[in-house]
């Protein structure tokens, strides 16, 4: 149980949520909710048939401004920013000087800056990394004072559209300008439940009167922290903090699409000396998706077993809704990562049989 | 009708016929959320009180079930197993977890009545 009387934020839709009758709990520092009356499942598979609102308003949200911006944010990351056009978005990782992973991330090409969105468990450490070292010239200017919702599932642009017609011609990881209902925001076609869908910036003071306009669209309802970590799940997507962390490097993560292809001849990011060993000799470790014989689901730090050998762990696991089955991701030594391999999850000490499958578990359906 | 006790694990028992029928309460499924999952004991397994025998999943976590008093399974609820959404829809009715012999019947006398268990309810 969290203790009730630690201090807590909250974000701009605290009253909202409150009137909407969400289940609040701690989460990064803030109340956030976990799920509203209609509860997990109902809000995971509403967001799967239709449009859900998410408060992400936690999460962190900062400019990097200046001359050779893009160039700067590369000595924290192997993504190519350079590369980036404006009006393009991509997401990346701030790995560690030993190879780890400091957080993951969401950068956008605004033209004269560039617009990050970081984990609210990590926006304080990315910011004091990312200052640490920026050349003259180049400032992170963090913004506390905007909201960020997101708005997610297969109706939820089209919905959205009669509000800000432009948004229809966007596509996915694009970010644009635009006013909705009156009120000026920063929206980009993405999001983390493996739906199309966007993600809102807004100024803090405009985001209720937002989240209420987005609220009285058809179809659309509230959905809280339960359903957006079993939608990221059947999406195959990492959580920072379960799946991917200062232990894990890109390659173990299976993320080494996020690295750039000029950065892989480059090697001049941090951890670069880890990342290059491991993809020349092949990580000890690999992230994987598992998939449970059974009903029953595994949760994060189950032991994985082959026989009597203990050959990793589960990092984040539960019941896909979508899926109607238990679903996980974790980690298992490298010659036990090939799709259908069978491993034993210790649940409670008895061995549950699983196999490692491919991921995403529900496809993901992104404006491509 | 069979007056039905409560225990501070939130679960409720229900003696009759030298039978108690064990499951969780209205409150429990509530804070516990879509339920998808539950492991329950084998029929004919001794067990004491305050041991977890039985496992509830939700979505979001975990728990589990204890033993409110001892004495021997005589059967768990099949229904539950292949409907585990019983448990939020019908908690007290078709959403049972197990039947228990009890070893002293008298142990059940010392659970709480339901407005003890209101009352507790209230207090969390």
């Amino acid at each position: 149980m969290a203790d009730s009387n630690e201090t807590l934020l909250e974000t701009p839709l605290a009253s909202l949520h409150r009137e909407l009758g969400a289940r609040m709990v701690p989460f990064a520092g803030y109340a956030m909710p976990v799920q509203y009356p209609a509860g997990i499942m109902a809000e995971h598979l509403a967001t799967r048939a239709g449009a859900a609102l998410f408060d992400v308003s936690h999460m962190g949200q900062a400019e990097l401004v200046g001359e050779g911006a893009a160039a700067a944010l590369e000595r924290l990351t192997p993504a190519d920013v350079q590369i980036l056009k404006p009006g393009r978005q991509k997401y990346g990782l701030l790995t560690t000087r030993s190879g780890g992973i400091l957080d993951d991330f969401m950068v956008a090409n605004l033209g004269d800056r560039l617009f990050l969105v970081l984990n609210a468990s990590r926006k304080d450490v990315d910011s004091a990394a990312i200052e640490a070292a920026l050349p003259a010239g180049v400032t992170l200017k963090r913004m506390p004072d905007r909201a960020l919702l997101a708005f997610q599932g297969p109706a939820a642009v089209s919905s959205l559209a009669t509000l800000a017609p432009a948004i229809a011609g966007m596509r996915f990881m694009d970010v644009l300008a635009v006013e909705i209902a009156g009120i000026q925001t920063l929206v980009s076609r993405s999001g983390y439940t493996g739906e199309d869908g966007v993600e809102i910036s807004v100024p803090a003071e405009q985001a209720e009167a937002l989240a209420r306009a987005l609220l009285a669209l058809p179809g659309a309802t509230a959905a809280g922290l339960g359903a957006r970590d079993s939608l990221r799940l059947e999406a195959g997507l990492c959580l920072y903090g379960n799946d991917i962390d200062e232990t894990t490097s890109p390659v173990e993560a299976n993320l080494v699409w996020t690295i750039g292809k000029r950065r892989r001849t480059e090697w001049n990011f941090p951890g670069s000396e880890r990342v290059r060993e491991e993809l020349d000799n092949g990580p000890k470790r690999l992230r994987v998706g598992i998939l449970p014989d059974g009903r029953q689901p595994a949760r994060g730090h189950t032991p994985i077993q082959v026989g009597a050998d203990v050959v990793g762990d589960i990092t984040s696991g539960g019941f896909g809704p979508t899926l109607n089955g238990p679903c996980a991701m974790g980690y298992v030594a490298r010659e036990h990562a090939a799709d259908g391999t069978a491993l034993d999850l210790m649940v409670r000490g008895k061995a549950s049989p699983a196999r490692v499958a491919a991921t995403p578990f529900v496809p993901h359906r992104y404006a491509r | 009708m069979a007056e039905i006790k409560f225990t501070k694990d939130h679960e409720w028992v229900k003696l009759e016929g030298g039978v108690a029928t064990i499951g969780i309460t209205d409150h429990a499924q509530n804070a516990l959320g879509d339920i998808v999952f539950v492991e329950l004991p084998e029929a004919g397994r001794d067990v004491a009180a305050e041991e977890a025998i039985a496992v509830v999943e939700s979505v979001k976590a975990a728990s589990d079930v204890y033993a409110p008093i001892a004495g021997k399974i005589v059967e768990s609820n099949q229904t539950l197993v292949d409907d585990p959404a019983l448990a939020n829809s019908a908690p007290t009715t078709d959403g049972w977890f197990f039947k228990i012999e009890p070893s002293d019947i008298g142990a059940i006398d010392a659970l709480m009545s339901e407005a003890e268990y209101a009352a507790f309810v209230d207090a969390l």
